[in-house]
Protein backbone atom coordinates (compact mmCIF):
# COMPACT_ATOMS: atom_id res chain seq x y z
CA UNK A 1 0.00 0.00 0.00
CA UNK A 2 1.36 3.36 -0.99
CA UNK A 3 1.27 5.98 1.75
CA UNK A 4 0.20 8.91 -0.36
CA UNK A 5 0.84 11.26 2.52
CA UNK A 6 4.51 10.43 2.06
CA UNK A 7 4.77 10.34 -1.71
CA UNK A 8 3.02 13.60 -2.48
CA UNK A 9 4.84 16.90 -2.52
CA UNK A 10 4.67 18.40 0.94
CA UNK A 11 4.34 22.00 -0.21
CA UNK A 12 1.31 20.97 -2.21
CA UNK A 13 -0.31 18.80 0.45
CA UNK A 14 0.17 21.63 2.96
CA UNK A 15 -1.97 23.95 0.87
CA UNK A 16 -5.40 24.01 2.43
CA UNK A 17 -8.21 23.28 0.03
CA UNK A 18 -10.42 26.31 -0.34
CA UNK A 19 -13.27 26.36 2.18
CA UNK A 20 -15.39 27.91 -0.51
CA UNK A 21 -15.32 24.75 -2.53
CA UNK A 22 -17.33 23.04 0.20
CA UNK A 23 -19.68 25.97 0.38
CA UNK A 24 -20.39 25.91 -3.36
CA UNK A 25 -20.90 22.16 -3.19
CA UNK A 26 -23.62 22.67 -0.59
CA UNK A 27 -25.23 25.39 -2.70
CA UNK A 28 -25.19 23.09 -5.72
CA UNK A 29 -27.29 20.47 -3.91
CA UNK A 30 -30.02 22.98 -3.00
CA UNK A 31 -32.94 23.93 -5.23
CA UNK A 32 -33.80 27.53 -6.09
CA UNK A 33 -30.51 28.90 -4.88
CA UNK A 34 -29.99 32.39 -6.19
CA UNK A 35 -26.29 32.97 -6.51
CA UNK A 36 -24.18 36.08 -6.48
CA UNK A 37 -21.16 33.85 -6.29
CA UNK A 38 -19.95 33.39 -9.82
CA UNK A 39 -16.93 35.41 -10.91
CA UNK A 40 -17.43 35.21 -14.63
CA UNK A 41 -19.48 37.24 -17.11
CA UNK A 42 -23.02 36.12 -17.89
CA UNK A 43 -22.73 37.47 -21.44
CA UNK A 44 -22.06 35.10 -24.29
CA UNK A 45 -18.77 35.62 -26.10
CA UNK A 46 -19.66 38.17 -28.83
CA UNK A 47 -20.76 36.32 -31.94
CA UNK A 48 -18.06 37.66 -34.26
CA UNK A 49 -15.44 36.20 -31.91
CA UNK A 50 -17.14 32.82 -31.84
CA UNK A 51 -17.43 32.96 -35.63
CA UNK A 52 -13.73 33.69 -35.99
CA UNK A 53 -13.03 30.57 -33.90
CA UNK A 54 -15.38 28.46 -36.00
CA UNK A 55 -13.91 29.74 -39.26
CA UNK A 56 -10.38 28.99 -38.11
CA UNK A 57 -11.50 25.40 -37.50
CA UNK A 58 -13.12 25.24 -40.94
CA UNK A 59 -9.88 26.42 -42.47
CA UNK A 60 -8.14 23.60 -40.66
CA UNK A 61 -6.16 25.76 -38.24
CA UNK A 62 -5.81 22.98 -35.73
CA UNK A 63 -2.06 22.71 -35.23
CA UNK A 64 0.24 24.06 -32.53
CA UNK A 65 1.20 27.68 -32.95
CA UNK A 66 4.59 29.17 -32.14
CA UNK A 67 5.45 28.81 -28.44
CA UNK A 68 4.92 32.54 -28.07
CA UNK A 69 1.53 32.45 -29.75
CA UNK A 70 0.48 33.55 -33.25
CA UNK A 71 2.46 36.58 -34.34
CA UNK A 72 -0.74 38.19 -35.73
CA UNK A 73 -2.26 37.90 -32.28
CA UNK A 74 0.82 39.28 -30.53
CA UNK A 75 0.75 42.24 -32.92
CA UNK A 76 -2.89 42.85 -32.05
CA UNK A 77 -2.13 42.57 -28.33
CA UNK A 78 0.66 45.09 -28.76
CA UNK A 79 -1.66 47.51 -30.63
CA UNK A 80 -4.40 46.98 -28.09
CA UNK A 81 -2.23 47.70 -25.05
CA UNK A 82 -0.88 50.82 -26.65
CA UNK A 83 -4.31 52.01 -27.81
CA UNK A 84 -6.05 51.36 -24.50
CA UNK A 85 -3.42 51.73 -21.81
CA UNK A 86 -0.55 53.62 -23.48
CA UNK A 87 1.97 50.88 -22.83
CA UNK A 88 4.24 49.62 -25.58
CA UNK A 89 5.36 46.01 -25.87
CA UNK A 90 7.21 44.58 -28.81
CA UNK A 91 5.18 41.77 -30.45
CA UNK A 92 8.33 39.86 -31.40
CA UNK A 93 9.83 39.36 -27.98
CA UNK A 94 7.95 41.05 -25.15
CA UNK A 95 4.59 39.25 -25.34
CA UNK A 96 3.73 35.64 -24.54
CA UNK A 97 0.25 34.23 -25.18
CA UNK A 98 -0.79 32.02 -22.27
CA UNK A 99 -3.59 29.72 -21.14
CA UNK A 100 -5.58 32.42 -19.39
CA UNK A 101 -4.14 35.08 -17.14
CA UNK A 102 -3.76 32.31 -14.56
CA UNK A 103 -1.01 30.56 -16.46
CA UNK A 104 0.76 33.86 -16.96
CA UNK A 105 0.78 34.46 -13.20
CA UNK A 106 2.06 30.95 -12.50
CA UNK A 107 4.81 31.12 -15.13
CA UNK A 108 5.88 34.61 -14.13
CA UNK A 109 6.24 33.69 -10.46
CA UNK A 110 8.08 30.49 -11.32
CA UNK A 111 10.46 32.41 -13.56
CA UNK A 112 11.22 34.95 -10.84
CA UNK A 113 11.28 33.14 -7.52
CA UNK A 114 14.36 31.54 -6.04
CA UNK A 115 13.87 29.39 -2.94
CA UNK A 116 13.06 31.63 0.02
CA UNK A 117 12.34 34.78 -2.00
CA UNK A 118 9.56 36.91 -0.61
CA UNK A 119 6.50 37.86 -2.59
CA UNK A 120 4.40 40.76 -1.36
CA UNK A 121 0.70 40.08 -1.79
CA UNK A 122 -1.92 42.72 -0.94
CA UNK A 123 -5.10 41.15 0.42
CA UNK A 124 -8.07 40.76 0.20
CA UNK A 125 -7.22 39.50 -3.26
CA UNK A 126 -7.77 36.68 -5.69
CA UNK A 127 -6.80 33.33 -4.23
CA UNK A 128 -4.04 32.09 -6.51
CA UNK A 129 -1.05 34.24 -5.58
CA UNK A 130 -0.29 32.66 -2.23
CA UNK A 131 -0.35 28.98 -3.26
CA UNK A 132 1.50 29.62 -6.51
CA UNK A 133 4.18 31.52 -4.61
CA UNK A 134 4.60 28.61 -2.19
CA UNK A 135 4.71 26.00 -4.95
CA UNK A 136 7.43 28.05 -6.65
CA UNK A 137 9.43 27.97 -3.39
CA UNK A 138 8.70 31.53 -2.40
CA UNK A 139 7.44 33.00 0.84
CA UNK A 140 4.19 34.96 0.70
CA UNK A 141 4.27 38.24 2.62
CA UNK A 142 0.74 39.45 3.10
CA UNK A 143 -0.22 43.11 3.26
CA UNK A 144 -3.66 43.54 4.76
CA UNK A 145 -5.08 46.51 2.90
CA UNK A 146 -7.72 48.57 4.64
CA UNK A 147 -11.25 49.58 3.83
CA UNK A 148 -10.52 53.17 4.84
CA UNK A 149 -7.81 53.25 2.15
CA UNK A 150 -10.28 51.80 -0.33
CA UNK A 151 -8.28 48.56 -0.18
CA UNK A 152 -5.37 50.12 -2.06
CA UNK A 153 -1.87 49.19 -0.98
CA UNK A 154 -0.18 52.31 0.37
CA UNK A 155 3.45 53.33 0.08
CA UNK A 156 3.91 53.03 3.89
CA UNK A 157 2.39 49.56 3.97
CA UNK A 158 4.69 48.50 1.17
CA UNK A 159 7.78 50.07 2.74
CA UNK A 160 7.12 48.33 6.03
CA UNK A 161 7.28 44.81 4.53
CA UNK A 162 10.20 45.17 2.14
CA UNK A 163 13.28 43.17 3.17
CA UNK A 164 16.43 42.19 1.30
CA UNK A 165 14.61 38.98 0.36
CA UNK A 166 11.75 40.77 -1.37
CA UNK A 167 11.60 39.62 -4.98
CA UNK A 168 8.15 40.45 -6.27
CA UNK A 169 5.31 42.84 -5.51
CA UNK A 170 1.95 41.71 -6.79
CA UNK A 171 -0.42 44.45 -7.86
CA UNK A 172 -3.82 42.82 -8.29
CA UNK A 173 -5.81 45.83 -9.49
CA UNK A 174 -8.63 46.36 -10.44
CA UNK A 175 -9.28 44.06 -7.54
CA UNK A 176 -11.26 40.90 -7.21
CA UNK A 177 -12.95 40.94 -4.63
CA UNK A 178 -12.85 44.58 -3.46
CA UNK A 179 -13.29 46.44 -6.74
CA UNK A 180 -10.42 48.71 -5.73
CA UNK A 181 -8.31 50.37 -8.39
CA UNK A 182 -4.95 52.12 -8.21
CA UNK A 183 -4.98 55.64 -9.61
CA UNK A 184 -1.95 57.14 -11.29
CA UNK A 185 -0.98 59.06 -8.10
CA UNK A 186 -1.23 55.89 -6.01
CA UNK A 187 1.08 54.06 -8.40
CA UNK A 188 3.60 56.88 -8.51
CA UNK A 189 3.87 56.65 -4.71
CA UNK A 190 4.55 52.93 -5.05
CA UNK A 191 7.14 53.64 -7.75
CA UNK A 192 9.02 55.92 -5.34
CA UNK A 193 9.30 53.09 -2.81
CA UNK A 194 10.54 50.66 -5.44
CA UNK A 195 12.98 53.12 -6.97
CA UNK A 196 16.55 51.88 -6.66
CA UNK A 197 15.53 48.32 -5.73
CA UNK A 198 15.47 45.19 -7.90
CA UNK A 199 11.95 44.35 -6.81
CA UNK A 200 9.83 43.13 -9.70
CA UNK A 201 6.14 43.90 -10.08
CA UNK A 202 3.55 41.39 -11.25
CA UNK A 203 0.58 43.46 -12.33
CA UNK A 204 -2.54 41.35 -12.73
CA UNK A 205 -4.76 43.48 -14.94
CA UNK A 206 -7.37 40.94 -15.96
CA UNK A 207 -10.14 43.43 -15.04
CA UNK A 208 -8.47 46.39 -16.80
CA UNK A 209 -11.38 46.94 -19.18
CA UNK A 210 -13.84 47.03 -16.31
CA UNK A 211 -13.40 50.40 -14.65
CA UNK A 212 -16.29 52.75 -14.09
CA UNK A 213 -15.01 56.23 -13.41
CA UNK A 214 -14.89 57.09 -17.10
CA UNK A 215 -11.11 57.24 -16.91
CA UNK A 216 -9.26 54.27 -18.38
CA UNK A 217 -7.37 51.86 -16.13
CA UNK A 218 -3.79 52.95 -15.44
CA UNK A 219 -1.36 50.23 -16.33
CA UNK A 220 1.73 50.47 -14.08
CA UNK A 221 4.04 49.65 -16.99
CA UNK A 222 2.91 52.86 -18.69
CA UNK A 223 4.48 54.89 -15.87
CA UNK A 224 8.06 55.85 -15.35
CA UNK A 225 9.91 53.62 -12.94
CA UNK A 226 7.70 50.62 -13.62
CA UNK A 227 8.31 49.35 -17.14
CA UNK A 228 11.67 47.67 -16.57
CA UNK A 229 10.44 45.88 -13.43
CA UNK A 230 6.90 45.01 -14.45
CA UNK A 231 5.29 41.92 -15.86
CA UNK A 232 1.85 42.85 -17.10
CA UNK A 233 -0.72 40.06 -17.06
CA UNK A 234 -4.02 40.38 -18.85
CA UNK A 235 -6.39 38.21 -20.85
CA UNK A 236 -9.63 37.78 -22.70
CA UNK A 237 -11.83 36.15 -20.06
CA UNK A 238 -13.41 39.10 -18.35
CA UNK A 239 -13.24 41.89 -20.92
CA UNK A 240 -14.50 39.84 -23.85
CA UNK A 241 -16.52 37.31 -21.90
CA UNK A 242 -14.24 34.50 -23.05
CA UNK A 243 -13.58 32.58 -19.83
CA UNK A 244 -13.88 29.12 -21.37
CA UNK A 245 -11.49 29.92 -24.21
CA UNK A 246 -8.65 30.01 -21.70
CA UNK A 247 -6.52 32.73 -23.20
CA UNK A 248 -4.39 35.43 -21.66
CA UNK A 249 -0.96 36.96 -22.02
CA UNK A 250 2.12 38.06 -20.14
CA UNK A 251 4.12 41.08 -21.26
CA UNK A 252 7.41 42.37 -19.96
CA UNK A 253 11.00 43.13 -20.77
CA UNK A 254 12.53 40.64 -23.21
CA UNK A 255 14.91 38.91 -20.78
CA UNK A 256 12.02 38.12 -18.44
CA UNK A 257 9.58 37.01 -21.13
CA UNK A 258 12.35 34.81 -22.63
CA UNK A 259 12.58 32.83 -19.39
CA UNK A 260 8.83 32.68 -18.85
CA UNK A 261 8.48 31.37 -22.38
CA UNK A 262 11.00 28.66 -21.59
CA UNK A 263 8.73 27.27 -18.87
CA UNK A 264 5.64 27.75 -21.01
CA UNK A 265 7.31 25.87 -23.83
CA UNK A 266 7.87 22.80 -21.65
CA UNK A 267 4.66 22.92 -19.65
CA UNK A 268 2.14 24.04 -22.26
CA UNK A 269 3.85 24.12 -25.70
CA UNK A 270 1.43 26.67 -27.11
CA UNK A 271 -1.89 28.17 -26.13
CA UNK A 272 -5.11 26.87 -27.71
CA UNK A 273 -5.00 27.64 -31.43
CA UNK A 274 -8.75 28.14 -31.96
CA UNK A 275 -8.84 30.58 -29.07
CA UNK A 276 -5.94 32.52 -30.51
CA UNK A 277 -7.72 33.03 -33.82
CA UNK A 278 -10.87 34.09 -32.00
CA UNK A 279 -8.85 36.51 -29.86
CA UNK A 280 -7.50 38.30 -32.94
CA UNK A 281 -11.08 39.17 -33.83
CA UNK A 282 -11.76 40.27 -30.24
CA UNK A 283 -8.93 42.78 -30.29
CA UNK A 284 -9.54 44.01 -33.81
CA UNK A 285 -13.30 44.48 -33.96
CA UNK A 286 -15.00 44.23 -30.60
CA UNK A 287 -14.60 47.60 -28.91
CA UNK A 288 -18.35 48.16 -29.23
CA UNK A 289 -19.17 44.84 -27.56
CA UNK A 290 -16.86 45.66 -24.69
CA UNK A 291 -18.48 49.07 -24.34
CA UNK A 292 -21.94 47.52 -24.30
CA UNK A 293 -21.03 45.02 -21.59
CA UNK A 294 -19.33 47.70 -19.52
CA UNK A 295 -22.50 49.77 -19.64
CA UNK A 296 -24.59 46.85 -18.44
CA UNK A 297 -22.13 46.09 -15.63
CA UNK A 298 -22.21 49.71 -14.60
CA UNK A 299 -26.01 49.74 -14.24
CA UNK A 300 -25.89 46.53 -12.21
CA UNK A 301 -23.07 47.91 -10.12
CA UNK A 302 -25.03 51.00 -9.18
CA UNK A 303 -28.07 48.86 -8.45
CA UNK A 304 -26.26 46.43 -6.15
CA UNK A 305 -24.27 49.10 -4.30
CA UNK A 306 -27.36 51.24 -3.69
CA UNK A 307 -29.26 48.11 -2.70
CA UNK A 308 -26.74 46.99 -0.08
CA UNK A 309 -26.51 50.45 1.42
CA UNK A 310 -30.28 50.73 1.52
CA UNK A 311 -30.76 47.50 3.43
CA UNK A 312 -28.09 48.49 5.92
CA UNK A 313 -24.93 46.77 4.68
CA UNK A 314 -22.41 49.53 4.12
CA UNK A 315 -20.92 49.15 0.67
CA UNK A 316 -18.13 51.32 -0.72
CA UNK A 317 -18.26 52.09 -4.38
CA UNK A 318 -16.28 49.46 -6.27
CA UNK A 319 -14.37 51.30 -8.98
CA UNK A 320 -13.48 48.29 -11.07
CA UNK A 321 -14.03 44.56 -11.74
CA UNK A 322 -17.55 43.19 -11.23
CA UNK A 323 -17.90 42.66 -7.51
CA UNK A 324 -19.46 44.53 -4.63
CA UNK A 325 -17.73 44.07 -1.28
CA UNK A 326 -20.17 45.21 1.43
CA UNK A 327 -19.42 45.13 5.12
CA UNK A 328 -21.49 42.79 7.27
CA UNK A 329 -19.92 43.95 10.52
CA UNK A 330 -23.22 45.50 11.66
CA UNK A 331 -24.68 41.98 11.97
CA UNK A 332 -22.06 40.94 14.51
CA UNK A 333 -21.48 37.73 12.58
CA UNK A 334 -18.28 36.49 11.01
CA UNK A 335 -18.23 36.44 7.22
CA UNK A 336 -18.50 32.68 7.08
CA UNK A 337 -21.32 32.54 9.58
CA UNK A 338 -23.21 35.18 7.63
CA UNK A 339 -22.78 33.39 4.32
CA UNK A 340 -23.71 29.99 5.68
CA UNK A 341 -26.83 31.25 7.46
CA UNK A 342 -27.86 33.29 4.45
CA UNK A 343 -27.48 30.26 2.22
CA UNK A 344 -29.50 27.96 4.46
CA UNK A 345 -32.23 30.38 5.40
CA UNK A 346 -32.70 32.38 2.19
CA UNK A 347 -30.89 30.31 -0.40
CA UNK A 348 -28.68 33.15 -1.50
CA UNK A 349 -25.05 32.30 -2.20
CA UNK A 350 -22.40 34.97 -1.66
CA UNK A 351 -18.72 34.47 -0.85
CA UNK A 352 -17.26 35.28 2.59
CA UNK A 353 -14.56 37.94 2.44
CA UNK A 354 -12.21 35.66 4.36
CA UNK A 355 -11.88 33.48 1.26
CA UNK A 356 -9.62 36.28 -0.03
CA UNK A 357 -7.47 36.58 3.05
CA UNK A 358 -7.93 37.29 6.74
CA UNK A 359 -8.41 40.98 6.06
CA UNK A 360 -11.62 40.08 4.25
CA UNK A 361 -13.22 39.33 7.63
CA UNK A 362 -16.36 41.38 8.09
CA UNK A 363 -17.07 41.56 4.36
CA UNK A 364 -18.82 39.49 1.73
CA UNK A 365 -18.23 39.40 -1.99
CA UNK A 366 -21.26 39.66 -4.24
CA UNK A 367 -20.71 39.35 -7.96
CA UNK A 368 -22.94 41.41 -10.20
CA UNK A 369 -22.50 39.27 -13.29
CA UNK A 370 -26.24 38.76 -13.19
CA UNK A 371 -29.33 40.44 -14.59
CA UNK A 372 -30.79 43.40 -12.72
CA UNK A 373 -33.88 41.32 -11.88
CA UNK A 374 -31.69 38.58 -10.42
CA UNK A 375 -29.77 41.12 -8.35
CA UNK A 376 -32.97 42.70 -7.06
CA UNK A 377 -34.35 39.32 -6.02
CA UNK A 378 -31.12 38.45 -4.20
CA UNK A 379 -31.12 41.81 -2.43
CA UNK A 380 -34.69 41.45 -1.28
CA UNK A 381 -33.91 38.01 0.15
CA UNK A 382 -30.87 39.43 1.95
CA UNK A 383 -33.06 42.21 3.32
CA UNK A 384 -35.51 39.64 4.73
CA UNK A 385 -32.59 37.78 6.23
CA UNK A 386 -31.30 40.92 7.94
CA UNK A 387 -34.72 41.62 9.41
CA UNK A 388 -35.00 38.11 10.77
CA UNK A 389 -31.63 38.09 12.50
CA UNK A 390 -32.22 41.43 14.22
CA UNK B 1 -30.78 60.32 -21.00
CA UNK B 2 -34.21 60.08 -22.65
CA UNK B 3 -32.97 57.30 -24.82
CA UNK B 4 -31.41 55.47 -21.87
CA UNK B 5 -34.63 55.68 -19.87
CA UNK B 6 -36.65 54.38 -22.81
CA UNK B 7 -34.27 51.53 -23.35
CA UNK B 8 -34.66 50.42 -19.75
CA UNK B 9 -38.44 50.75 -19.83
CA UNK B 10 -38.58 48.77 -23.05
CA UNK B 11 -36.75 45.99 -21.26
CA UNK B 12 -38.91 46.13 -18.18
CA UNK B 13 -41.81 48.54 -17.84
CA UNK B 14 -42.00 47.72 -14.15
CA UNK B 15 -38.68 49.38 -13.33
CA UNK B 16 -39.53 52.07 -10.84
CA UNK B 17 -38.17 55.61 -11.19
CA UNK B 18 -35.96 54.73 -8.25
CA UNK B 19 -34.52 51.68 -10.05
CA UNK B 20 -33.92 53.69 -13.19
CA UNK B 21 -32.33 56.59 -11.34
CA UNK B 22 -29.95 54.18 -9.58
CA UNK B 23 -28.98 52.39 -12.75
CA UNK B 24 -28.35 55.57 -14.71
CA UNK B 25 -26.80 57.56 -11.88
CA UNK B 26 -29.29 60.44 -12.07
CA UNK B 27 -31.87 61.65 -9.54
CA UNK B 28 -35.27 60.11 -9.16
CA UNK B 29 -36.88 63.49 -9.84
CA UNK B 30 -35.09 63.70 -13.18
CA UNK B 31 -36.37 60.26 -14.13
CA UNK B 32 -39.92 61.18 -13.19
CA UNK B 33 -39.64 64.33 -15.31
CA UNK B 34 -38.24 62.49 -18.30
CA UNK B 35 -40.94 59.84 -18.14
CA UNK B 36 -43.80 62.27 -17.81
CA UNK B 37 -42.47 64.29 -20.71
CA UNK B 38 -42.19 61.17 -22.83
CA UNK B 39 -45.74 60.22 -21.89
CA UNK B 40 -47.01 63.71 -22.64
CA UNK B 41 -45.31 63.71 -26.03
CA UNK B 42 -46.83 60.33 -26.79
CA UNK B 43 -43.42 58.75 -27.20
CA UNK B 44 -44.42 56.27 -24.53
CA UNK B 45 -47.74 54.99 -25.78
CA UNK B 46 -48.55 52.57 -22.99
CA UNK B 47 -47.34 49.89 -20.62
CA UNK B 48 -48.44 46.33 -21.21
CA UNK B 49 -47.60 42.90 -19.91
CA UNK B 50 -45.79 40.44 -22.15
CA UNK B 51 -48.03 37.38 -22.02
CA UNK B 52 -47.28 33.88 -23.15
CA UNK B 53 -50.78 32.98 -24.27
CA UNK B 54 -49.72 29.49 -25.22
CA UNK B 55 -49.57 28.72 -21.51
CA UNK B 56 -53.36 29.07 -21.46
CA UNK B 57 -55.01 26.40 -23.57
CA UNK B 58 -56.86 27.75 -26.57
CA UNK B 59 -56.82 31.28 -25.31
CA UNK B 60 -55.28 32.93 -28.28
CA UNK B 61 -54.61 32.32 -31.95
CA UNK B 62 -53.00 34.81 -34.24
CA UNK B 63 -52.18 35.19 -37.88
CA UNK B 64 -50.27 37.47 -40.16
CA UNK B 65 -52.39 38.63 -43.06
CA UNK B 66 -50.76 40.08 -46.14
CA UNK B 67 -52.99 42.48 -48.01
CA UNK B 68 -52.66 43.95 -51.45
CA UNK B 69 -54.48 47.21 -51.70
CA UNK B 70 -55.24 49.73 -54.42
CA UNK B 71 -54.20 53.05 -52.93
CA UNK B 72 -56.70 55.91 -53.15
CA UNK B 73 -55.73 59.04 -55.03
CA UNK B 74 -54.66 61.68 -52.56
CA UNK B 75 -55.06 59.40 -49.53
CA UNK B 76 -52.62 56.63 -50.39
CA UNK B 77 -52.94 53.77 -47.94
CA UNK B 78 -54.06 55.88 -44.99
CA UNK B 79 -57.78 55.48 -45.49
CA UNK B 80 -57.77 51.71 -45.68
CA UNK B 81 -55.18 51.39 -42.91
CA UNK B 82 -57.29 53.51 -40.59
CA UNK B 83 -60.36 51.47 -41.37
CA UNK B 84 -58.55 48.19 -40.67
CA UNK B 85 -56.92 49.27 -37.43
CA UNK B 86 -60.27 50.01 -35.85
CA UNK B 87 -61.15 46.32 -35.70
CA UNK B 88 -60.86 44.79 -32.27
CA UNK B 89 -59.32 41.67 -33.86
CA UNK B 90 -56.42 43.63 -35.33
CA UNK B 91 -53.33 43.88 -33.21
CA UNK B 92 -50.98 45.60 -35.64
CA UNK B 93 -51.07 47.25 -39.05
CA UNK B 94 -47.90 47.96 -41.00
CA UNK B 95 -47.35 49.43 -44.44
CA UNK B 96 -44.72 47.29 -46.09
CA UNK B 97 -42.14 47.61 -48.81
CA UNK B 98 -41.89 44.70 -51.23
CA UNK B 99 -44.37 42.12 -52.50
CA UNK B 100 -47.48 43.27 -50.70
CA UNK B 101 -48.81 46.45 -49.13
CA UNK B 102 -50.24 45.98 -45.66
CA UNK B 103 -49.18 43.53 -43.02
CA UNK B 104 -51.92 42.89 -40.48
CA UNK B 105 -51.57 40.90 -37.28
CA UNK B 106 -54.93 39.45 -36.39
CA UNK B 107 -55.86 37.66 -33.19
CA UNK B 108 -58.82 35.52 -32.32
CA UNK B 109 -59.95 32.74 -30.06
CA UNK B 110 -59.89 30.08 -32.76
CA UNK B 111 -58.55 29.56 -36.27
CA UNK B 112 -62.14 29.73 -37.39
CA UNK B 113 -62.59 33.21 -35.91
CA UNK B 114 -59.64 34.49 -37.85
CA UNK B 115 -60.63 32.79 -41.08
CA UNK B 116 -64.09 34.35 -40.84
CA UNK B 117 -62.71 37.72 -39.98
CA UNK B 118 -60.41 37.74 -42.98
CA UNK B 119 -63.04 36.45 -45.36
CA UNK B 120 -65.89 38.62 -44.16
CA UNK B 121 -64.20 41.82 -43.11
CA UNK B 122 -60.80 42.27 -44.68
CA UNK B 123 -61.33 40.60 -48.06
CA UNK B 124 -64.52 42.50 -48.68
CA UNK B 125 -62.99 45.95 -48.35
CA UNK B 126 -63.27 47.61 -51.77
CA UNK B 127 -59.67 48.55 -52.24
CA UNK B 128 -58.29 45.18 -51.05
CA UNK B 129 -57.36 43.10 -54.08
CA UNK B 130 -55.95 40.02 -52.40
CA UNK B 131 -55.23 38.48 -49.00
CA UNK B 132 -52.84 35.78 -47.81
CA UNK B 133 -53.26 34.49 -44.26
CA UNK B 134 -50.44 32.83 -42.32
CA UNK B 135 -51.33 31.36 -38.97
CA UNK B 136 -48.78 31.64 -36.22
CA UNK B 137 -47.93 28.15 -35.05
CA UNK B 138 -45.54 28.91 -32.26
CA UNK B 139 -44.05 31.97 -30.65
CA UNK B 140 -40.44 31.65 -29.67
CA UNK B 141 -39.81 35.28 -28.90
CA UNK B 142 -42.24 38.15 -28.66
CA UNK B 143 -41.75 41.80 -27.81
CA UNK B 144 -38.06 41.09 -27.22
CA UNK B 145 -38.82 38.41 -24.68
CA UNK B 146 -37.79 34.80 -25.17
CA UNK B 147 -40.87 32.70 -24.58
CA UNK B 148 -39.35 29.27 -24.84
CA UNK B 149 -37.12 28.34 -21.93
CA UNK B 150 -33.85 30.06 -22.51
CA UNK B 151 -30.41 28.72 -21.82
CA UNK B 152 -29.85 27.92 -18.18
CA UNK B 153 -27.02 29.56 -16.33
CA UNK B 154 -24.42 26.93 -17.10
CA UNK B 155 -21.48 28.73 -15.57
CA UNK B 156 -19.33 26.36 -13.59
CA UNK B 157 -19.40 26.98 -9.86
CA UNK B 158 -15.69 27.65 -9.90
CA UNK B 159 -14.20 29.77 -7.28
CA UNK B 160 -12.76 32.74 -9.15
Amino acid sequence: MIDYGKVLNKTVTDIKPSGIRKFFDIAATMDDVISLGVGEPDFQTPWSIRKAGIESLQRGKTKYTSNWGLIELRREISNYLERKFSVKYCPENEILVTVGGSEAIDMALRALINYGDEVIIPQPSYVCYEPITRIAGGVPVIVNTKAENDFKITAEELRSVITDKTKVLILPYPSNPTGAIMEKEDLLEIAKVLDGTDIMVLSDEIYAELTFSGKPHVSPASLEGFFERTITVNGFSKAFSMTGWRLGFACGPKPVIDEITKIHQFAIMSSPTTSQYAAIEALKNCDEDVKYMLKQYNMRRRMIVAGFNKIGLTCREPKGAFYAFPSIQSTGMTSEEFCEKLLYSKKVAVVPGTAFGESGEGFIRASYCYSVEHIKEALSRIEEFLKEIK
Amino acid sequence: MKYEVLKLLSQNAKYSPEDISTMLGITEAEVVDIISELEKDNVIRGYKAVIDWEKLDGAYVSAIVELNVVPKAGLGFEEVAEKIMKYREVEAVYLMSGDYDLNIIVKGKTLQDIAWFVAKELATIDSVTSTATHFVMRRYKDMDVELITGVNDDRGQLFV
